[in-house]
């Protein structure tokens, strides 16, 4: 079997130190393949983000080794793109120079950039299109409903052409109808070439409507519990959701999710 | 009740089809309003003047003032423009100073510590009880006005970009670091923008600063120039020179206010959305 495309080997994450030293992430251990899409699951807190952050090179590991496309992840990488939680749009650009920002900082995008920025700006418009954003090139953040500006903030992901999208919660502040058309959207891109990718998501809809393999992990420090395939065919539509197999693939990853969170005190 | 519910679509319909026209007469009003203001204060002033019959020692009318202006326009239009170049030069060195100064102290936690306590304490020493200093180390003359419009004007930029810098956002940030961008790009693409309306904030601060400085520094250790001619015509109590004097002074000042505001609209009409 050929290598894994990302891979982490017995990773671990500690916030802090000494006496106030917290657990983030135990002894972690997994390989994601070329092309895979994965979607990472959890009760709040768990660590899933700083999964993120540690693959992206954002956070170094406190011990074991991240590697992606077999190189061991020290720094930030180049190759991934990154959508968070919040759009993070920068207030002062408009929607277009917002998602061209990545060509003006990531080589070799970035001498191309500065010689000619033509094919640049061709390429940002193309994906503002995909996501239906045509139109709203020249608004300022403020101007567009979460929504949009969490479309705008893909754009932005995938204005460099990355191998690896790591996506932290990026629909989670939005409603739902507003979500389940962002999945559509999403599975699109993603089909059209396919990229490696990593969701980190508390909505196992989300998490089964998008990804081939879903990891469920613990309560803070985060440990894998679960790693579920799932293959159902895509385009995988919200009808996919009332599929007999997507419905005993959410209950069984809702019964793990319940083992995971640390037990509350029920009221009697 | 009701009523009011039926009129609101309408009162929010009405502005949009005379746009256009209303941005018109929008910029016309923040030229026109101001303007009429100054006028009617100035002719408040002549009457008070005319009708106590104050000598113009003390208080000239605005008519007599002017017409000195316009008698005596070449000695005071020459030494306005002494004035008016110690002061931007001053504004320049002064604003660049203070913005590099600024981004270095802001952009680092242990500089900043360091180095903001040592320019508050810098600060609280009137910048122009040091103009007699100046004057030993470099020589009366047109120069001490520019370094004394200097020291008044880099202080506020230097402090407020230094906050504006320091206060991060790190989500920001994190978007691009995650493309890995380096320090510099992330100062040049995040926290400058960022900073640019506060930036502007201190310009503000600056420019009255410079003008200050100047004048003062003129009074004291110079032969030409604005503040020159204010020790020149107090010492011969020539109120109506005075006042010529102080009227092209607060024109430069409103022009060169002006001009920054112009630049500001310009560069961070983001910051005020929907305005």
């Amino acid at each position: 079997m050929a290598r894994p495309f990302v891979e982490l080997d017995r990773v671990t994450l500690t916030y802090g130190e000494g006496e106030e030293a917290t657990p983030a992430l135990d002894p972690t251990s997994l390989g994601i393949a070329e092309g895979e899409f994965v979607a990472v699951v959890g009760p709040s807190g768990c660590g899933k983000s700083s999964l993120l952050k540690l693959v992206s090179g954002l956070l170094k590991a406190s011990s074991g080794n991240v590697v992606v496309a077999a190189q061991e992840v020290t720094a930030p990488i180049k190759i991934v793109g990154m959508a968070f939680q919040n759009p993070n749009l920068l207030p002062w650009r408009s929607t277009l120079r917002n998602v061209l920002l990545p060509a003006e900082i990531v080589q070799p995008h970035r001498a191309r950039y500065r010689r000619d920025k033509a094919p640049y700006v061709e390429r940002a418009r193309q994906l503002l299109r995909t996501v239906g954003l045509e139109g709203f090139e020249q608004k300022l953040p403020w101007q567009l409903s979460g929504g949009m500006q969490q479309r705008a903030s893909l754009c932005r992901a995938l204005m460099h052409e990355p191998s690896l999208l790591l996506l932290d919660e990026p629909f989670g502040a939005l409603d739902a109808f507003t979500r389940e058309e962002l999945w559509a959207v999403l599975q699109s891109l993603w089909m059209q070439k396919p990229f490696t990718v990593i969701l980190v998501t508390h909505d196992l809809r989300e998490a089964l409507y998008l990804a081939d393999t879903i990891y469920v992990m613990s309560a803070r420090p985060g440990r894998i519990l679960l790693r579920k395939n799932f293959d159902l065919p895509r385009p995988r539509t919200l009808d996919s959701t009332y599929d007999t197999r997507f419905v005993q693939a959410l209950a069984e990853l809702r019964a793990h999710i319940a083992e995971a969170r640390t037990p509350v005190p029920a009221f009697a | 009740m009701s009523a009011a519910a039926e009129t609101a679509p309408a009162a929010v319909a009405a502005p949009r089809p005379a746009r256009l026209r209303g941005r018109h007469r929008r910029a016309l009003a923040a030229v026109l309003v101001p303007l009429g203001f100054a006028l009617s204060v100035l002719a408040v002033w002549e009457a008070v003047v005319r009708i106590a019959a104050l000598p113009p020692f003390i208080l000239p009318a605005p008519s007599n003032f002017l017409a000195v202006l316009i008698a005596r326009h070449e000695p005071i239009l020459m030494m306005a423009a002494q004035t008016a170049r110690s002061t931007l030069t001053g504004f320049a060195i002064g604003v660049s100073v203070g913005v590099v100064l600024g981004c270095v102290i802001g952009s680092s936690r242990v500089i900043y510590r360091m180095v903001y306590p040592a320019l508050i304490g810098f600060h609280t020493i009137p910048s122009v009880a040091l103009i007699p200093l100046f004057v030993i180390w470099f020589g009366a003359g047109p120069h001490i006005a520019v370094i004394t419009a200097v020291v008044v004007c880099f202080f506020p930029v230097t402090v407020i970009m230094a906050t504006a810098i320091a206060t991060s956002a790190p989500e920001l940030d994190d978007v691009l670091r995650s493309l890995g961008a380096t320090r510099g790009d992330v100062m040049l693409k995040v926290a400058l923008p960022r900073a640019l309306p506060q930036f502007f904030g201190s310009l503000k601060l600056a420019i009255t600063g410079a003008f200050i400085g100047t004048i003062v520094a003129e009074t004291i250790a110079a032969n030409s120039g604005i503040g020159y001619v204010m020790v020149v015509a107090t010492n011969s109590m020539d109120g109506a020179l005075a006042f010529a004097a102080l009227s092209v002074l607060a024109a430069m000042g409103v022009t060169l206010y002006a001009a920054s505001l112009f630049l500001e609209r310009r560069l961070t009409g983001w910051a005020y959305r929907g305005r």
